[in-house]
């Protein structure tokens, strides 16, 4: 018996040009809100952007988005409805606001039900906001879309960078293209994180102050755009990112 | 019709099993459907015939029917999927992402949602037979 659905998955990703993972070993450092603006800005200069949240039990993309009363198309697979420009798909479609819990192999299989489904179309990138951790996504992604790039994301704290390290050392054994690391709600001026990242020859590609307009921005995207954490994004982290 | 991109999986990995094998042609094709994804079996099979390419000239498909077994991993009882219990947009939002039944289904015993999907979930390519 074969599961016939990785099989299509290099078609379904054939035009697409590029795929970035906002990805962290830790939880709760900004990859929703990262992934989510960056995405954005890039529609707002014209690029065609999908933004797909691969965080299946506890997705955020579509709350920072204000996203309602939505539903993907269904054309030979599932088309992502436009949202605010962006093709954009979530499990939330289907699972609404209630709680799904899934273990590991139910995860590997909605990963690739919706990979293997979904109809991108012709998009210049496709953004993935990632679950945290070093676990299934992140694994079964690395194995299905070989043209996959990561950005990584953490905070100022060991906890978060510890953990972001390891990840770094495992992406480069696993031989996959890392952007470089973000570090995000930075509150000191100290270099650390930099110097860090730097040593281990990866690219520190900007630090994120703190915003504390930014909780207010949640479901909004005009306002999240008018942030200075979106303005960061848009002059220092796309242009990094080669966009 | 979302069921064309799971026969556009099946024939892509059909040709990709015959390519293996060096089969020239490919004359039986088995594939197995899970009561769980409830996918409509006359549109993939529409789906098939849009899709076949030279090596699928001579193809039968059939398409197997399996029963869906949950078992809990709380109490450990186990019971079969029946999508007559569930209303409409569940059962939608199910065949699009059969995981998501774990947001809609609890097990029957002592209502967890913490079931495992034993048997019987989506599309499985069961056999093919071919020439070389
Ligand atoms: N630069 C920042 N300044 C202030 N708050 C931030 C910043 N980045 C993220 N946050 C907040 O931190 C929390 C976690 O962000 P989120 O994007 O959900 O993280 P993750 O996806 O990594 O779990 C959210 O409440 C978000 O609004
Ligand atoms: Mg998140
Ligand atoms: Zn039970």
């Amino acid at each position: 018996m074969i599961d016939p659905r990785s099989s299509v998955i290099v078609k379904r990703f054939k035009n697409i040009k590029r795929v970035v993972a906002v990805s962290s070993g830790k939880g709760g450092v900004g990859k929703s809100m990262i992934a989510t603006t960056i995405a954005l800005k890039m529609a707002k200069k014209g690029l065609k952007v999908g933004l797909f949240d691969l965080d299946f039990t506890s997705p955020s993309t579509h709350l920072i988005m204000g996203v309602k009363n939505i539903q993907p198309e269904e054309e030979k697979g599932i088309v992502p409805p436009c949202v605010n420009e962006l093709a954009y798909m979530s499990l939330v479609f289907y699972s609404g606001e209630l709680a799904t819990p899934l273990r590991g192999v139910d995860i590997s299989n909605a990963l690739l039900e919706l990979l293997s489904v979904t109809q991108w179309g012709d998009l210049d990138i496709l953004i993935l906001d990632m679950p945290p951790g070093l676990g299934d996504v992140m694994l079964d992604l690395i194995k299905l879309v070989k043209k996959i790039e990561f950005v990584i994301v953490t905070t100022s704290s060991q906890l978060a960078f510890q953990t972001v390290k390891k990840q770094l050392k495992l992406l480069r054994e696993l031989k996959v293209k890392t952007i470089g690391v973000v570090e995000n709600m930075k509150i000191s001026r100290i270099q650390l994180i930099q110097n860090e990242t730097e040593k281990l020859g990866f690219v520190y590609l900007t630090n994120i102050p703190y915003d504390k307009t930014l909780e207010d921005s949640i479901g909004d995207c005009e306002k999240l755009l008018a942030t200075n954490f979106a303005k960061i994004i848009d002059e220092n982290l796309i242009k990094k990112m080669g966009m | 019709m979302h069921e064309w991109a799971l026969a556009e999986a099946v024939i892509v990995a059909a040709s990709k099993i015959a390519a293996k094998e060096n089969l020239k042609e490919i004359t039986e094709v088995i594939i197995k459907v899970g009561e769980l994804q409830q996918v409509e079996e006359e549109i993939i099979l529409f789906g098939f015939k849009q899709l076949k390419t030279d090596l699928f000239k001579a193809t039968k498909f059939h398409i197997l029917k399996a029963k869906t077994k949950l078992k809990c991993h709380n109490c450990a009882t186990t019971w079969d999927f029946k999508k007559e219990n569930l209303d409409e947009t569940t059962a939608e939002s199910i065949h699009f992402v059969p995981e998501v039944a774990h947001a809609y289904v609890k097990c029957p015993k002592c209502g967890s949602p913490d079931f495992e999907i034993v048997e019987g979930r989506g599309i499985w390519l069961e056999k093919i037979k071919g020439v070389k």
